[in-house]
């Protein structure tokens, strides 16, 4: 196991080279250095001594990827990505282009993130399966029929449409949350409550019917059919067996987006004025910060790596025939 | 059992709503309801808070009530005027010829070759307290050696046990304006300044030289440096030498770039592992204004508390005609601020900052294009009023002109529209300037809220004319009934013949007439008003063709003269006609030197005669000029002159002494709010209705019965069948 971890640990690394590779070359196929210092330096009186002094400051003066000016390994050390990328392996994410330490906000505003993803991930993820398991076992039943109608129709609006309605109706309407802030402690719940309630809702449509589709497999497999034919009462064959055995394709797609939570979500933390990841992130590109977006983007790819890691050790836990090779 | 615990649910949930106290979806702590706090918003986190590099709105909002430079705006009067803030008057400058010899203020900008202000600031003015100004028992600096062992479990300024503070000297002001050539600290004024204030060149000079040896976080000691054009005269008086005539001077001493920032403060945000804890000037301010900034966390929240140390200022006791019938002289005389705290919370989207304002958990609110219907509506006379939810709720309106042009301009290096073309583009940029019709795009995209422009300088402005039958752009507009009427499109259609593109198709190879527009503009409203502009030009058969872009492509553009049109506006930095003739002053043209005028629109006479209105002061003379500045203007039409905004705000009855004031920032200051007041309504209009939970939960138990009946006969037929 532990030579399996290593090895894709290794691989993992060359993705993260790769990442960081095609995430530079995008973000500076669209800016320049010279856009970056004006998106920072302002749109009134910017002399152009001033922006290449920002860039001087900052390192941005030198060639992206090749320094044809130098020569031997210097050609590719005194280049921007170099300076750029090769301190991030490290976790030094260092300050961002309008000064401020990357990694101070990011231990800051990672709390936050976390306070709305992980009981939205939790708790949906428990309506989910239950959902799930309630059309599969009334299946081709009214019950089945309406909740796949119902799962189609919620799939079918969007993200943004539950945030303002779910606003509008509990913050405004029934005044019974705030309708978007945040604070620290225990205070943090009312503003909670809604994000936390429209990030399960939102879910629920594609979530509960994959996983439906995912038991009504499993409910037609021989093994299904042997525990009933032995008598067992349908809440045990749906809990104990095909529950158990549907873990592996739910596991793909649940593990790998755990450490993913950490980043936050994008919209709901704009709408709800909660100061996660999510919203950094967004800031920092519409900002033309690449130091931020940088670090956000190399900390996704190794959250994402982590998460497969995490599944396929999670495989083994569930179904010992998955064996680590 | 379990039955009658949810029957019981809709009883506990209605006693506990109607328990009072607090609104459920009340956003701040219940503590602070009844205090004197005001709350507004930032959409995003200001990039700056130092002074010297500070040059947004969004950025202003908060320093500008935290600094004191030597002067302000009246907060009533209008048109604008400069009274003292800091200092204890307003500096009149003293002109001095090559050898250092007075003259007299009449003199002929020719002669002048150096003006000096002098300026003495109050006495007695404390600094907020802070740690940077913290000292021990033996008077030394408690924070201004700090090891890295003292900086473990500091995060934030309040980290900080002590806090000091001292009175406000002039050489604090001279620091600040030192401060605008730190090599570091990259101040967007430094190269204008730098060409007025005598020396502020030559010691950014040295600075960069000194500090290019330095490590990345050193610090650089600005005591050690001099600057020959600014001398401290005494503990309270400064000199600076500024080069020429350059009256518009006073207005950047109303703005935070010439604002005091103690030299203390350098020392100690300066410290090693400061910035790796993002402790810096730009993040925390120091000052002596009427406000501190308490927390900042620009993340969730920015929080303005009164400055203990702030006195001496009181409510003005004069205004323009008309303010004391809008109860705007009623705190006349009594001490400011009013307000103790202001919360700041971070507001990305509209809806829920209109949502909260109307809930009553904002106490003013601008009005956007979504929510218009909402709030206003038109009477039979075309006057603005409030809709009548509005007025029910105790809601004011206040609209004002916004010290702010817009304009489409021509980018006069282009062989089409711009010099090249001579008479024949002159005459197509004035037939394209009678087709866009202003009053329509007025009407249908900013629902009136604009003023169709007629020049560059907008209302307010020293120079402004009102468009009467004097004033209007007679190449434009022709006064007809009594009214300014755009001229008709047979006309421009008549110009654009001339122009030798006779129903919008070249004479000469019968091609049509291909115009290029860049723009940022993008989204849905976005697009229809670009169709409706490609709708103008087609009045006149001229195809218009819209290049989207981002904002640096276009900036880009720009700068290197490749771009067409463009739209561009322009917000005041001071009240004078300088500020606006200066976007088309043609040695700032954007192409050639990195300036301002962007349409690199250039006429020997209009530049020679900026150089004259420039130096001058207000008065007949300096209008007639400017009144043929802008007649060459409107002749050569390098813009079409598109609007000035207006801006319609709102506020809840509870907070009183609102004026807008569009160029000065410090307003927080003169505003009072009833804070008993608003708790009431708070409490009216939000009452939690929890009845609908009670609905959903019996509709899912409704809904869930007949499964769980079904479940049951199930059960009971399997259980039969195997027992069969």
């Amino acid at each position: 196991m532990t030579a399996y971890i290593v090895r894709r640990l290794i691989y993992g690394l060359f993705v993260l080279v790769g990442v960081n590779v095609l995430t530079f070359a995008l973000f500076f196929f669209v800016n320049s250095p010279d856009d970056m210092a004006r998106a920072q330096l302002g749109a009134k009186r910017v002399t152009a001594e001033a922006v290449d002094k920002w860039k001087r400051e900052r390192g941005y003066d030198k060639p992206l990827f090749l320094n044809e000016k130098m020569s031997g390994i210097e050609r590719v050390t005194e280049t921007v990505f170099f300076d750029k990328s090769l301190r991030l392996f490290a976790f030094q994410f260092g300050a961002s282009d309008q000064g401020r330490n990357i990694g101070y906000d990011i231990r800051a505003r990672m709390w936050p993130s976390l306070a709305v993803q992980v009981p939205a991930f939790v708790i949906g993820l428990a309506v989910y399966i239950s959902f799930a398991l309630l059309m599969a076992f009334f299946r081709a039943t009214y019950v089945d029929f309406w909740g796949v109608v119902l799962c189609v129709l919620m799939m079918s609006v969007s993200t943004l449409f539950y945030i303002i309605g779910g606003q509008y109706v509990f913050g405004k309407l029934w005044s019974l949350v705030p309708i978007s802030g945040y604070d620290g402690g225990f205070e943090a719940v009312k503003f909670l409550a809604l994000p936390v309630l429209i990030g399960v809702i939102a879910g629920i449509g594609g979530s509960a019917r994959w996983y439906r589709t995912i038991f009504l497999e499993e409910m037609g497999k021989d093994y299904v059919r042997t525990a009933r034919a032995k008598g067992l009462s349908e809440p045990r064959v749906l809990f104990r067996h095909v529950l158990q055995n549907a873990m592996i394709p739910i596991l793909t797609g649940v593990v790998v987006v755990i450490p993913l939570l950490f980043m936050g979500a994008l919209i709901t933390e704009s709408f709800f004025g909660i100061p996660g990841l999510g919203s950094y992130t967004i800031d920092a590109i519409s900002q033309q910060d690449f130091a931020i977006v940088r670090a956000m983007v190399f900390l996704g790819s190794v959250l994402y790596i982590i998460g497969l890691i995490l599944t396929d050790i999670s495989y083994t836990l569930v179904d010992p025939r998955v064996r680590f090779s | 059992m379990s039955r009658i615990r949810l029957g019981l649910l809709p009883v506990v949930l209605a006693l506990v709503a109607g328990c009072g106290g607090a609104p459920w979806n009340d956003p701040y702590p219940a503590a602070d309801a009844a205090s004197n706090t005001l709350y507004s918003s930032f959409s995003e986190r200001p990039k700056h808070l130092d002074p010297v590099q500070s040059y947004a709105e969004n950025e202003f909002a908060f320093i500008a009530n935290i600094y004191q430079p030597p002067l302000q705006y009246h907060y009533l009067k209008r048109p604008f005027e400069l009274v003292p803030f800091g200092a204890e008057a307003v500096p009149a400058p003293v002109y001095l010829d090559a050898s250092g010899k007075p003259l007299p203020q009449g003199a002929p900008a020719e002669r002048v070759a150096y003006s000096e202000y002098t300026i003495r600031i109050r006495r007695g003015v404390l600094y907020q307290p802070h740690p940077a100004l913290a000292v021990d028992d033996g008077g030394r600096p408690r924070y201004h050696a700090l090891t890295a062992a003292d900086l473990r479990g500091v995060d934030t300024l309040a980290d900080f046990p002590h806090a000091g503070t001292r009175e406000l000297e002039a050489a604090d002001y001279v620091h600040q304006i030192k401060r605008l050539a730190h090599p570091r600290l990259h101040s967007p004024i430094l190269q204008l300044m730098g060409g007025y204030v005598v020396g502020l060149r030559d010691l950014a000079e040295r600075l960069a030289k000194d500090s290019a040896g330095l490590p990345a976080g050193a610090m650089i000691d600005l005591d050690g440096y001099e600057l020959s054009g600014v001398r401290i005269v005494d503990r309270h008086t400064y000199v600076v030498r500024v080069r020429g005539k350059y009256p518009q001077f006073v207005y950047w001493l109303a703005m935070p770039f010439f604002a005091p920032v103690p030299p203390e403060a350098d020392r100690f945000y300066g410290q090693p592992g400061m910035a790796e804890k993002n402790i810096t000037l730009d993040w925390y301010p120091v000052g002596t204004g009427p406000y501190m900034l308490t927390v900042n966390n620009p993340n969730r929240q920015m929080v303005l508390e009164r400055n203990p140390h702030y006195r001496g200022e009181v409510y003005p006791s004069e205004g323009e005609p008309g303010d004391a019938e809008r109860g705007l002289l009623r705190d006349a005389g009594k001490p400011l601020p009013f307000i103790d705290r202001v919360v700041f919370s971070l507001e990305k989207e509209q809806i829920p900052y209109w949502n909260k304002f109307l809930q009553g958990y904002y106490d003013a609110s601008g009005i956007g294009s979504d929510t218009f219907d909402q709030a206003v509506q038109f009477s039979g006379q075309g006057d603005v009023t409030l809709t009548e939810d509005m007025e029910r709720r105790g809601i004011r309106l206040q609209t004002s002109l916004a010290t702010t042009v817009f304009y489409l301009g021509f980018n006069m290096l282009d062989p089409v529209v711009g010099d090249a073309g001579g008479e024949r583009a002159r005459k197509l940029r004035l037939a394209v300037s009678i087709a866009v019709d202003q009053e329509e795009l007025i009407s249908i995209f900013r629902n009136g809220r604009g003023l169709p422009s007629h020049g560059p300088i907008p209302p307010g402005i020293f120079g402004y004319r009102e468009p009467d039958a004097d004033g209007i752009n007679p190449h434009v507009y022709e006064w007809r009934d009594g009214a300014a009427r755009r001229k008709d499109i047979e006309q421009a259609k008549k110009l654009l013949a001339e122009a030798g593109y006779p129903g919008g198709r070249d004479a000469k190879t019968g091609q049509p007439l291909l115009l290029h527009l860049d723009t940022t503009s993008s989204g849905a409203d976005s697009r229809a008003r670009l169709d409706w502009y490609v709708r103008q030009f087609a009045k006149l058969g001229v195809q218009l063709v819209i290049r989207a872009t981002d904002f640096n492509r276009l900036q880009d553009k720009l700068r290197r003269g490749t771009a067409q049109l463009y739209f561009l506006g322009w917000n005041a930095d001071y009240p004078d006609p300088e500020n606006f003739l200066f976007l088309l002053h043609g040695p700032q043209a954007r192409a050639k030197t990195q300036g301002e005028n962007a349409s690199n629109y250039r006429n020997a006479e209009y530049d020679r005669l900026f150089e004259r209105m420039k130096h001058m002061a207000n008065g007949p003379e300096r209008q007639a000029i400017i009144d043929r500045m802008v007649e060459l203007l409107r002749h050569d039409a390098p813009w079409v002159w598109s609007f000035f905004p207006k801006d319609y705000t709102l506020h809840h009855g509870w907070l009183h002494n609102r004026k807008p004031n569009q160029i000065a920032n410090n307003g927080l200051k003169y505003q009072r709010l009833d804070s008993a007041e608003r708790a009431a309504r708070r409490r009216e209009w939000n009452p939690p209705v929890v009845w609908p939970l009670a609905l959903i939960g019996a509709l899912l138990l409704l809904t869930a019965l007949p499964a769980v009946v079904a479940y049951r006969r199930r059960e009971r037929r399997t259980a039969g069948a195997g027992g069969a």
